[in-house]
């Protein structure tokens, strides 16, 4: 049922227009940023904003919508998107990777392979993957604009100077199309090898930062690394405890006081698709009935739950932005 | 180098500077200023505070636009060149050393990925070689080996402007341009460093352009001088020609003070 106050979507036509044609000019130069005039949206910016005008702009009536927060489709944020759009659009939700046309997603890309014809929607908080190198956007801008990537490295070999190896796991920076170094979004660096060769269309909406950008299908993207310390799309050693899964990115959950802890799916489809099917994982033996899976309330609205459960957050273990790497006076030059 | 030395070296400029002219509104950064950089050869440009030293620097390194002029790099027109070019040519042949080492290193970054940075923009991909090279910079220019993963905001003032040189010579440029160098360091620190450049300028030979308000600092390193009065050359040549036998009564009034000092 369509609330009659808003335009297909909430947002007016001429807007989504606006939105689209940015889209378009972000699909045509795939991973290049595209600024948009972001609308305020009914809800805080850490809610995906941008990610939201994406969606508005892309979806038909015919669309059947699925949203993700953490590969989970029952967390707040996810519902809360999902009512929204069920309120403005009309659209019938799902929470079925397969049977989606277009899926908000934030933090993860699903597990179940992407078909052609499906929009996955990125809600991006900081695009520019220089801005943790570089603060000066006159700089960032003309770094791209003359392929000066040198300084992504100069992250990854701190990193493996600090820690022995690649430790950056979240949002890792991938090249696409041999040409714009792009950030993925805080998804694990688990799925960036599901970004390139995709027959979906994946955009990236930054609501606050006011920026879009896309991966058309069947892109090429590579994730940045080093000769002799080549990229790995790494994950938890463990199988799900739930449905035995050993290849899906898994959430380490707490499950009581005393230490105790379980791996589950990320992906909350993916798992109960697999439980359906008779799949069953460590904690889920025969007869016992499996424990309901863990839906840890996300968003930034910070639920107490949070901190106890997500293990893997991104916004916990990724290093603290703005501290900077930046040369210190104005250097036109650049490198210095 | 003898004159005769560089002479027979090459008969084609480095870098060759005509009427190079830099306006600031009304006021004069630069004007007219002339003159050939041969490969291997040190020039020292000398001049009071605010006679254009680094209004001149600027230009030649591309940070600045010149009003009026030409500068040809190694036969090259640098100002008709695109700024891709132009960047490109600042990290790979060229080289600029700040006054203050914190406005030429990342203080964010390691020692070593300071020197690192520049083979990495220029395509180095191997971690393991660029921290050997790395290594291998930081020795030459006296800093501990364990000091690697170290910022640079925890070295002294003379390692961090060492580091600043490390990062810069690193990819083997051919023109290094330097303000003041020397500039904030106490005096022993100031020897130890120079003795440092002159070492690494002959064993590389590198071209340089050297500004400084210190004298002391171009009679030890430059073979020829430029003396700079209100955005103006007013005398230049083979430095202990200038300094020893100076004809602009300015540049006898520069060495006289000096010798007060
Ligand atoms: N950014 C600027 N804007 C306006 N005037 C400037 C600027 N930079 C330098 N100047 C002026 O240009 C002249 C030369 O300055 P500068 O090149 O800094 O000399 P030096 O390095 O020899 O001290 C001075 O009169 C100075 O005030
Ligand atoms: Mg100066
Ligand atoms: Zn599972």
């Amino acid at each position: 049922m369509t609330d009659q106050a808003y335009n297909f979507a909430y947002l007016d036509e001429q807007t989504k227009r606006m939105i689209r044609r940015a889209i378009l000019k972000g699909i045509a130069v795939p991973g290049y940023q595209v600024p948009f005039a972001s609308r305020e949206m009914p809800m805080p910016y850490g809610w995906g904003t941008g990610g939201v005008q994406v969606t508005a702009a892309c979806l038909v009536p015919e669309d059947r919508l699925k949203v993700i927060d953490q590969g989970a489709d029952d967390t707040t944020n996810a519902v809360s998107i999902r009512r929204f759009f069920q309120r403005t659009a009309g659209v019938a939700t799902t929470e079925a990777t397969a049977e989606a046309t277009v899926i908000q997603t934030r933090h993860r890309i699903p597990e179940t392979p992407l078909k052609a014809g499906q929009i996955l929607v990125y809600q991006v908080p900081i695009p520019e993957p220089l801005r943790f190198l570089e603060p000066r956007e006159t700089e960032t801008r003309k770094m791209h604009e003359l392929e000066e990537y040198g300084l992504m490295h100069v992250k990854l070999y701190e990193d493996i100077a600090r820690h022995g190896q690649i430790a950056t796991s979240y949002a890792y920076p991938v090249k696409v199309e041999g040409r714009y170094v792009m950030d993925p979004s805080p998804i694990p660096k688990f799925d960036n090898p599901k970004l390139g060769n995709n027959p979906a269309i994946q955009l990236f909406g930054a609501g606050r930062e006011q920026r879009i950008y896309a991966l058309p299908p069947w892109s090429r993207v590579e994730s940045l690394d080093f000769d002799d310390h080549p990229f790995e799309a790494s994950k938890a050693a463990h199988d799900c405890d739930l449905c035995g899964a050993g290849h899906s990115y898994l959430d380490e959950v707490i499950t009581d006081d005393a230490g105790g802890r379980m791996f589950v799916c990320s992906d909350t489809d993916f798992c109960a698709g697999r439980r359906a099917k008779g799949h069953r994982g460590r904690l889920s033996s025969e007869g016992v009935a499996p424990p309901p899976h863990p839906s840890p309330t996300r968003g930034e609205g910070g639920a107490s739950l949070d901190a106890m459960v997500h293990v893997n957050d991104p916004l916990a273990s990724s290093p603290p932005r703005g501290e900077g790497m930046g040369v210190g006076g104005a250097d036109p030059e650049g490198t210095a | 180098m003898t004159l005769m030395e560089r002479m027979t070296m090459t008969d084609q400029p480095l870098l060759r500077v005509e009427g190079l002219t830099k306006r600031y509104g009304q006021r004069i950064g630069c004007a007219d200023v002339s003159f050939d950089l041969y490969p291997g050869e040190v020039l020292g440009i000398v001049g009071e505070s605010g006679s254009g030293k680094s209004t001149l620097l600027s230009c030649l390194a591309g940070h600045q636009r010149p009003d009026l002029g030409r500068i040809a790099y190694d036969g090259r027109d640098v100002l008709a060149m695109s700024e891709t070019e132009r960047r490109r040519l600042s990290r790979t042949d060229w080289a600029y050393v700040h006054q203050n080492p914190r406005d030429g290193l990342r203080m964010g970054v390691s020692a070593g990925g300071n020197v690192g940075e520049r083979l990495m923009a220029v395509g180095a991909r191997h971690y393991g070689d660029i921290r050997g090279k790395a290594a291998d910079w930081l020795g030459r220019v006296e800093i501990a080996a364990d000091r690697i993963d170290d910022r640079p905001s925890a070295f002294s003032g003379g390692m961090q402007q060492r580091l600043q040189i490390a990062r810069n010579l690193v990819t083997g440029p051919r023109l290094v341009f330097m303000d003041e160098p020397t500039g904030g360091l106490d005096v022993s620190v100031q020897a130890r460093l120079l003795d440092l450049l002159r070492g690494l300028v002959r064993d590389l030979g590198l071209s340089v352009i050297i500004v400084t308000h210190d004298l002391a600092v171009v009679r030890l390193l430059a073979h020829r001088l430029m003396v700079m009065k209100s955005g103006r050359v007013v005398e230049q040549g083979l430095t202990d020609q200038v300094l020893d036998d100076p004809q602009h009564a300015y540049t006898q009034l520069l060495v006289s003070s000096v010798l007060q000092v």
